[in-house]
């Protein structure tokens, strides 16, 4: 049974490797003379007034919120679909039933501008 | 029996249990012990990422597939989402205890024995002893049936519809509790 997950422990393995080996490369492999002017974070442009880490709204906590809702939902549609050949009309109604119940949460987060970046 | 003679003797799922538990316990212990709440944050992700393998070694693939997407892939993104709108990410550098740390191990320790004392008064031993094998035909087929019984009248339909009415509470709930009541000024909306 492991050999189905075997693929997924190859991407845990390769991915990590991938991603640092470009950074080990460049760290040996690159010449490492700093100065003041490379050392600056633009280097053209304008200079960051004030700190740079500001604090964001609040309310893009909702759009994490609805993230998590909508991708909820993608998992329990996900082995409806997996079944899609052997489903019957019922089975059909049900689902579209599901999609739309959230579809309403939709149409209200939209409705209330939630969905508008501010 | 020497350590040698007790690694050889392992059986590939004693192997990746082991493995997933210590991704588990160790990025757990990263969690409450950083003292970075981003990084922290971070390590509580890994953490999913061992108990998703210990689904796997309980044949749940489904569950371990919906772990990797709801917890890693949403509810770590709400944490983090929430650490980068309340506090500064990577600058605050508290102490991840307070007063009461050594009441929280305490109570830790004594759910933990709770539970375990529990599983092995009901099941005995056998709890431990090996799961119940399943068929590789049901595993291989395991979410096209799950998915069947979502939409069967005579299964799940029912909890399958009310699951949507409960995401779609909580959806209109949390708009309704931290959306602000007045609406945006239009004219500011068309600048």
């Amino acid at each position: 049974m492991y050999s189905d997950w075997f693929f997924i422990l190859l991407f845990v393995v390769i991915v990590p490797v991938l991603a640092v080996a470009p950074m080990m490369m460049n760290r040996m492999m690159g010449p490492h003379k700093p100065n003041p002017i490379k050392q600056q974070t633009y280097e053209c442009g304008i200079e960051t007034v004030g700190d740079s880490w500001v604090q964001f709204k609040v309310q893009y906590y909702i759009y994490a919120l609805v993230f998590v809702i909508f991708d909820i939902e993608a998992v329990f549609l996900f082995p409806v679909a997996a079944a899609y050949g052997v489903l019957n009309w019922f089975a059909i109604g049900a689902t579209l039933l599901f999609i739309l119940l959230l579809a309403d949460g939709l149409a209200y987060a939209w409705g209330r501008g939630v969905l508008k970046w501010i | 029996m020497t350590f040698l003679t007790f690694l050889t003797s392992l059986t590939s799922e004693q192997v990746v249990f082991i493995l997933a538990s210590i991704l588990t316990i160790g990025a757990a212990l990263v969690v409450v012990t950083n003292r970075n709440l981003f990084h922290a944050a971070l390590a509580l992700m890994a953490s999913f990422l061992g108990v998703a393998g210990i689904y796997i070694t309980l044949d749940a693939g489904f569950l371990a597939a919906a772990q990797l997407l709801v917890y890693i892939g949403a509810i770590s993104i709400l944490i983090i989402f929430a650490i980068m709108v309340t506090r500064r990410m990577m600058q605050v550098s508290e102490s991840p205890f307070n007063s009461q740390r050594g009441l929280g191990f305490f109570v830790a320790v004594a759910g933990f024995l709770i539970v375990a004392v529990v599983i092995l008064q009901w099941f005995g031993g056998e709890a431990f002893a090996a799961k119940p094998p399943v068929a590789p035909a049901v595993l291989s087929n395991a979410v096209a049936a799950l998915g069947v019984s979502f939409v069967n009248p005579n299964a799940f339909a029912l909890p399958f519809i009310v699951i949507s009415i409960l995401l779609l509470a909580a959806l209109i709930g949390a708009i309704y509790i931290a959306w602000p009541r007045q609406r945006i000024d239009p004219a500011e909306d068309e600048a």
